[in-house]
């Protein structure tokens, strides 16, 4: 980035308030650690749910950076695709359980739950493209932004609309492996309670991801959104259909969400029409701390994140109301000391 | 082979007959199942006659119809293509009506009720209801077919008489009685068929008295509005004024942030955090109960809601100077919600009162004058907006304003000309603010109460939608964004439900037909037209 002169001296300024926060944070946590008011356990089970969270976020948070990659715009109604996935998901998953499904198949059942979701979050998705990206493909900046912030809006209110304002749960799975219940299960080990479903999700998350890096890496599709990625007008005379790179983008972005979503609410359980704007933002947040438009970076972004959310409140003795103030601050404080990301440098530079 | 190709040509116009059709009649379902037509159907345009919900279903086909290519005349095959727009687009209507009917969808579909197949059906047996919506549906879409090839003279005071009647009549408790609603119909189509011709005669004379007059109009224009403005709350009433004094409310804070977005050019969507802000300096500086207790005066606390909010302006400006549009709205979105969760928060319960807000903030009170009724806060409400928009004007057309547009229009080339950047950025942000602020000041001490509920992302929403609506950057039009934003749900109840949903709909659609909203600045149309 090229240095502009007036900036100097605020920059000095925020960076000197920066290094202090970051050291009172560092020695608050340091203090708490050494003083010993938390056991090690505490420790390890936040971070077992952190892990589970963060690889939720990163889901979510690769949706925002493979758009944000191609079209150089944040899908600001991701949140709300996230959403849509989890509630459609909701109705199938009810059906399940009252027909006995679910009982007599989890693993069925489940599955079922997820491609509706995910079918559901991918026609959400290509909608939004087609009606309201695709036409102001050219069109100032500030407009697709604002377009994008009335489809927001437009989803959550429609699924008020349809489906009502009574929040939704989602009925108890139990998926026994052996003698394990990987859902619904609580294991004591010594002093450590054990929920299996946290490193299901975990592990699905990263089964997920590590599809969609040898799709990016290995398929011609993928090869097609790298190469639109880094030229859209060249990425066409090599004879590259853009339009249904972009599309197919949106599809895999809304796909992982919708998965997401579902493993989000096998245990949080509670699905509404506004679930999706914190997760939203958070997943947001952790793809601009990877880095945007960086795949990798999104998903070390969200554990990341996952992983200070669940451990920082008790490390700085936060209260726990605050807790999404800290994701908050962190964005603010990434896009002001490295708006870059922690792995994101290419395309950052080249748009910023 | 010319009648191959004509025979292909007219299977094009079936299938598009058909599609669109089948878009109108998608739209239709999806409007039904969020319970729009079942909420319409006790406000009757027509009473006993015509509901709200029938005149929107009907706007369905006639609009399939009519979205199509037309030729010079009215052919046949227009009308079939049109009669087949409104056919598919009825039957869609008409199967919506028997699924609901004889599936039970009530746990899913809240809205999916025998209601609303009443409404669906005109109250007929269901055969007969789904029959005639299909046999309605052919015959609205060749009458929208038809319709282009309507003489313009009559076209025009048709709509017009008809859009008065539906207007008047949903406005109107129960709405105009048979006879009434064809009075005004004759009266308004009539009137404007005759004078539609001399309308032009009319806008020159017009024209032509005022530029004779100009000098006395131009002494007389203020004080013809100032009366208007101090008579319009005796002519309201009340409630009329209650709601004249929210659109007010929202009118001086549309108007700051239109400063930040629309001038300035910057993103800003915790625009809420500074009506916060300015609401509970007002709470905690003039409510006895309050954890300061100082108990000031209205007027001695608002100015120190206004600085609070510029100052919150200025710190949240600082971090985001470098960032670029969609960053800067989402930190702003990040901002807006932390204030918001620390107001809420029990960490600070002790001083903000956590959930249950601030109570027992006085009145403002002017010697021995208490503000009480509505009427009192509209005067206090209408300064604030004058003030606002004589700041915003004399501010758009100085050298302020030059250097806000050149940011906005290019960030770069306005340093490399000299601007301060650094300075004009945070002087929008904490004009903005300040406005906001008052807004909030004003709105504490005429509810005499504030809880962290009411300052949720949805206003910041509200009021983005209002600026954007009626044209970035247009006083003007922040006024009229706000009358049929804010205004028209308060007067229209049942619309109230459907006010997000319609604000996300209206963004994309403003966005997509009209960027420049409904009363652009000038400048800005220029510029998206051309870009």
């Amino acid at each position: 980035m090229r240095k502009r002169a007036p900036l100097d001296l605020t920059r000095s300024v925020i960076t000197a308030i920066g290094v202090t926060l970051l050291a009172y944070v560092c020695l608050r946590a340091a203090l708490t650690v050494v003083r010993g008011s938390y056991s090690a356990t505490t420790y390890a089970s936040q971070l077992i749910f952190g892990l589970a969270q963060g690889g939720i976020y990163a889901l979510v948070a690769l949706g925002y950076t493979l758009v944000y990659g191609i079209l150089f715009m944040i899908n600001f109604a991701h949140g709300e695709i996230f959403m849509g996935g989890t509630y459609v998901g909701y109705f199938v998953i009810d059906a399940c359980a009252r027909s006995g499904l679910l009982a007599q198949k989890p693993g069925l059942a489940l599955i079922l739950t997820a491609i509706t979701a995910m079918a559901t979050s991918v026609t959400m998705a290509v909608l939004l493209e087609r009606v309201a990206y695709r036409p102001l493909r050219r069109a100032p900046r500030l407009v697709p932004l604002i377009t994008a912030i009335g489809a927001s809006l437009f989803y959550q209110y429609s699924f008020r609309g349809l489906f009502g304002t009574t929040v939704k749960v989602y009925p108890d799975v139990s998926l026994h492996v052996g003698r394990i219940d990987l859902i619904s299960g609580r294991y004591s080990i010594g002093s450590l309670t054990v929920r299996p479903v946290y490193f299901v999700v975990f592990g699905m998350a990263v089964v997920l991801m590590a599809g969609l890096y040898i799709l990016i890496q290995r398929t011609k599709l993928g090869k097609a959104m790298r190469a639109v990625a880094e030229d859209k007008d060249t990425a066409a005379l090599m004879g590259i259909d853009v339009d249904k790179v972009i599309v197919a983008t949106f599809a895999l972005g809304a796909a992982l969400a919708g998965a997401a979503g579902v493993m989000y609410a096998l245990y949080n359980k509670q699905v509404t029409h506004t679930m999706g704007f914190i997760p939203g933002i958070k997943a947001f947040t952790a793809a601009v701390l990877g880095g945007i438009g960086n795949i990798p970076g999104a998903m070390l972004g969200g554990l990341v994140l996952g992983v200070v959310e669940a451990t920082f409140p008790t490390l700085l003795g936060m209260d726990v109301q605050l807790k999404d103030v800290l994701a908050f601050g962190v964005l603010v404080l990434v896009l002001i000391f490295r708006p870059t990301g922690i792995l994101g440098e290419v395309l950052s530079r080249k748009r910023a | 082979m010319y009648r191959l190709m004509n025979r292909s040509h007219s299977h094009e116009g079936i299938r598009q007959a058909c599609a669109r059709g089948a878009l109108v009649g998608l739209v239709l379902t999806f409007v039904a199942l969020i319970g729009v037509f079942t909420a319409f159907a006790t406000i009757y345009v027509v009473r006993g006659v015509l509901s709200l919900s029938q005149v929107l279903l009907a706007l369905g086909p006639l609009l399939a119809g009519r979205a199509q290519k037309a030729g010079q005349r009215l052919s046949w095959r227009e009308a079939l293509a049109g009669g087949l727009s409104g056919v598919v687009a009825g039957t869609f209507v008409g199967l919506l009506a028997l699924a609901v009917a004889s599936v039970n969808m009530r746990a899913v579909l809240v809205n999916a009720t025998p209601q609303l197949v009443r409404t669906l059906t005109f109250g007929l047996p269901l055969g007969l209801g789904v029959i005639s919506l299909v046999g309605f549906g052919g015959l609205l879409g060749a009458a929208g077919a038809g319709w282009v090839h309507v003489p313009s003279r009559l076209r025009f005071s048709v709509a017009l008489g008809l859009g008065t009647v539906v207007v008047l009549g949903a406005l109107r408790q129960n709405g105009l009685a048979p006879v009434l609603a064809a009075v005004v119909l004759a009266l308004v189509s009539g009137g404007a068929w005759l004078y539609k011709r001399q309308w032009q005669e009319l806008q020159t004379s017009y024209e032509l008295f005022r530029r004779r007059n100009e000098s006395l109009l131009a002494v007389l224009r203020w004080p013809l509005a100032l009366v208007f403005l101090l008579a319009v709350p005796y002519v309201l009433g009340t409630y009329g004024t209650s709601v004249l004094n929210l659109v007010g409310l929202y009118v001086l804070m549309g108007l700051g942030l239109n400063i930040v977005v629309g001038y300035a050019g910057l993103l800003d969507l915790g625009y809420v955090a500074f009506f916060t802000i300015g609401a509970y300096v007002t709470g905690l500086l003039t409510s006895p109960r309050s954890s300061l207790g100082v108990g000031l005066s209205f007027w001695a606390a608002w100015p120190a809601a206004m600085l609070a909010a510029m100052v919150a302006g200025v710190l949240l400006g600082i971090p985001v100077l470098r960032m670029r549009g969609d960053y800067l709205a989402i930190v702003t979105l990040g901002f807006g919600e932390i204030i918001r969760i620390l107001v809420l928060s029990d960490s600070f319960k002790p001083i903000l009162g956590g959930a249950q807000g601030i109570i027992e903030i006085p009145g403002p009170r002017l010697g021995g004058f208490q503000f009480v009724k509505p009427q009192h806060f509209y005067y206090l409400i209408l300064l604030g907006c004058l003030l606002a928009v004589i700041v915003s004007r004399r501010l758009a057309d100085s050298r302020v304003g030059r250097a806000w547009l050149a940011i906005r229009e290019d960030e770069d080339v306005a340093e490399a000309t000299g601007i301060n950047i650094v300075k004009y950025k945070l002087l929008a942000f904490a004009l903005g603010a300040s406005f906001s602020g008052i807004g909030g000041a004003i709105f504490a001490s005429w509810l005499h109460a504030i809880f962290p509920n009411s300052f949720t992302l949805l206003v910041s929403i509200n009021i983005l939608s209002l600026v954007i609506v009626g044209g970035l950057g247009s006083i003007p039009g922040v006024i009229m964004g706000a009358l049929v934003l804010v205004g028209l749900p308060e007067v229209l109840r049942a619309f109230a439900e459907y006010r997000m949903l319609a604000f996300g709909a209206l963004l994309v659609i403003m966005m997509l037909a009209r960027p420049e909203g409904i009363w652009p600045a000038k400048r800005v149309r220029e510029e998206l037209r051309r870009g």
